[in-house]
């Protein structure tokens, strides 16, 4: 974000000028109106105002006169807050997708980037072919991709039938693991294509002077190469953390393979099957505090690692 | 973003394969090996998906599953779209409805709000850049629900417009259209087409968009493939099944096998039909897209 540092400078409003000093500001402004206000509107519509409301519903409550009396809503305070921390579904769900995350985050970086090194390094051919074929998964919908590996992994119906009838890989035990291998297959191409292009931008300069001082390509690789491609590993880190939180498509999809995959797998479905209840404001409520995980866990990681990265 | 305006660089012939001469030929079977493997872990279950669409019902189960057996892909894909009334088709086309049209609109609106962010000084500009770029972060997912509830406000749920209308959104297509315009276009080109007497709007549309036009394709694919993967937002808003996209009618198809398992074939027929467009629309134009996820590399 830092690179966002454009010639045109800092805002001349935050000066506190008066406004409309600049004839050219002034002369702009038109201009400036039919460029922005189409795209603002959209996104004060559908984002702002989406998570505004959110956060006003996690705050309401209904009430009851009586059993049977009519239904109002009122300002409830902290009442659907003291529900979600209450909800043992949703703290074991969360812990599920943490636990998740720091196996599949990890496998799947270290996958990318292994690959990444690979196709940049002159040990290996075919480098055009390596990396459409890798990427390949990612033009598959998660939809898709879960229904596929879905049929994979099933006992009967898979070409794998050796492995899959004897292994339950859709039972209980193993179902997380299987969901992050689904994972795992559509995103590490993409992944391994960001860090690849982080590897691409490094001058060639780098390595001749490595060679010279006699570095093998296993040397270069991890004293030259990994350290340059730190930030685009922080950033493919902070997008995967981000998507394990959200996870919801791959168990949703499994839910008709298998029963392993309860209603409440992932903080998504908790959210999903509040809402079909119907009880949308401890669902919102469910939705603020999931928010609010991902970006403080997101912050931390970016924390950490940038501290890492500058020492 | 240095790295966005060097894609036509790229190709098979960029890496100098003449460094390799040295290598020992161990390292390079090694190398050789771990590529394959993962070629392979990458590749077959597409493979399978594509021979398993060419299979009959009875010789899906019965026939080992990485080879063909009799050829009935015609008849598959008969039974596919004309199974409940043609209905596959019709999730066809609302998915390209919904991803096409909006990725295209949403190209459009994003292209000229970051225009306008990366070319001229105004009021606010920092906020508002800084506020839209919060939205790069807040995924498609979380946002599903919020949506759900401000569009049972307004009584608009299970209508085309509740996923199109959020699906027009794209706040990383702002970031980079702002980056690739402050790079690709130049302000006295801007001030010429002044001295012509052109208008503001009138530049961008007749000069700036051609010279935007890389970053324009890479903002479309991934909006496209945004749109084309949010499972969260259909399956929350709509309720009749002729507004589906045609994931949610898989997913939809694919909870009834239990049911009726005739259906399967349809489910796989219609996942490889479903995947086809995409994964050669993905090869065809990897030029502009791949410098795309360089620009994005560039954001931590």
């Amino acid at each position: 974000m830092s690179t966002q540092t454009t010639a045109t400078g800092r805002d001349p409003g935050a000066t506190g000028q008066p406004p409309g000093r600049s004839r050219r500001r002034t002369r702009h402004a038109g201009a400036l109106t039919v460029l922005v206000v189409p795209f603002f509107v959209l996104f004060t519509l559908f984002y702002l105002v989406p998570i505004g409301y959110a956060v006003f519903r996690s705050f309401r409550t209904v009430e009851r006169e009586g059993t049977f009396g009519p239904a109002t809503e009122v300002f409830g305070g902290l009442t659907q807050y003291e529900q979600v921390f209450a909800s043992e579904a949703f703290w074991a769900s969360l812990g599920r997708v943490l636990l998740f995350g720091v196996v599949q985050v990890p496998v799947m970086l270290g996958l990318a980037l292994v690959l990444a090194l690979l196709i940049d390094s002159p040990l290996v051919r075919g480098k055009r072919f390596y990396r459409l074929a890798f990427f390949a998964p990612y033009a598959v919908p998660g939809v898709i991709a879960a229904i596929m590996w879905g049929f994979l992994y099933s006992p009967s119906l898979s070409p794998f039938t050796a492995v899959t009838s004897s292994v339950p890989l859709l039972g209980g035990g193993l179902v997380l693991w299987a969901i992050a291998n689904v994972v795992t297959w559509v995103y590490a191409g993409y992944n391994m294509l960001i860090i690849y292009s982080a590897l691409q931008a490094i001058p060639g300069e780098i390595y001749e002077a490595a060679r010279i001082d006699g570095a093998g390509q296993l040397r270069i690789a991890w004293s030259v190469k990994i350290p340059l491609v730190v930030p685009a590993l922080v950033l493919t880190g902070v997008f995967s953390i981000i998507g394990t939180l959200q996870l919801l498509t791959e168990p949703q999809v499994f839910r008709s393979f298998t029963t392993s995959v309860s209603s409440t797998f992932t903080p998504n479905l908790v959210v999903y099957t509040t809402s079909t209840v119907p009880n949308f404001n401890l669902a919102a409520a469910f939705s603020v505090v999931l928010a609010l995980l991902t970006f403080v866990l997101s912050f931390v990681f970016l924390r950490l690692t940038q501290r890492k990265a500058f020492q | 973003m240095s790295i966005l305006t060097r894609t036509e660089g790229y190709g098979p012939t960029a890496a100098p394969d003449s460094r390799g001469v040295r290598e020992r030929p161990m390292s390079r079977l090694v190398a050789f090996v771990i590529m394959g493997a993962f070629t392979l872990y990458f590749l077959v279950p597409i493979w399978w998906l594509a021979v398993a669409s060419t299979k009959s019902r009875g010789q899906f189960a019965s026939t080992a599953g990485l080879w063909f057996a009799d050829f009935h892909l015609w008849d598959n894909l008969t039974y596919l779209f004309t199974y409940d009334g043609g209905v596959y088709l019709r999730w066809l086309g609302n998915a390209v409805i919904y991803a096409g049209v909006g990725a295209l609109l949403g190209t459009l609106l994003a292209s000229m709000c970051g225009y306008a962010l990366g070319k001229y000084v105004f009021r606010g500009r920092n906020l508002l850049f800084n506020v839209i770029l919060g939205g790069v972060l807040v995924p498609v997912t979380a946002l599903a629900l919020p949506l759900f509830l401000i569009f049972s406000a307004v009584d608009l749920t299970n209508t085309y417009w509740s996923v199109f209308l959020p699906s027009l959104v794209s706040p990383f297509g702002v970031y980079l259209a702002r980056i690739y315009a402050a790079a690709s276009v130049p302000d006295e080109l801007l001030e010429a087409a002044r001295l012509d007497g052109s208008g503001e709007v009138r530049t961008f549309f007749t000069v700036s968009v051609r010279l935007m036009a890389p970053a324009l394709v890479t903002i479309f694919l991934f909006q496209f493939v945004t749109i084309w993967n949010n499972f969260f937002l259909p399956l929350v808003m709509l309720s009749d099944e002729k507004l589906y996209p045609v994931t949610l009618g898989l997913y939809a198809w694919n909870s009834q096998t239990n049911a009726v398992p005739e259906l399967r074939t349809a489910v796989i027929v219609g996942a490889f039909v479903a995947i086809v467009p995409l994964i050669l629309a993905f090869l065809g134009l990897q030029r502009f897209w791949r410098g795309g996820l360089a620009a994005g590399g560039v954001k931590a």
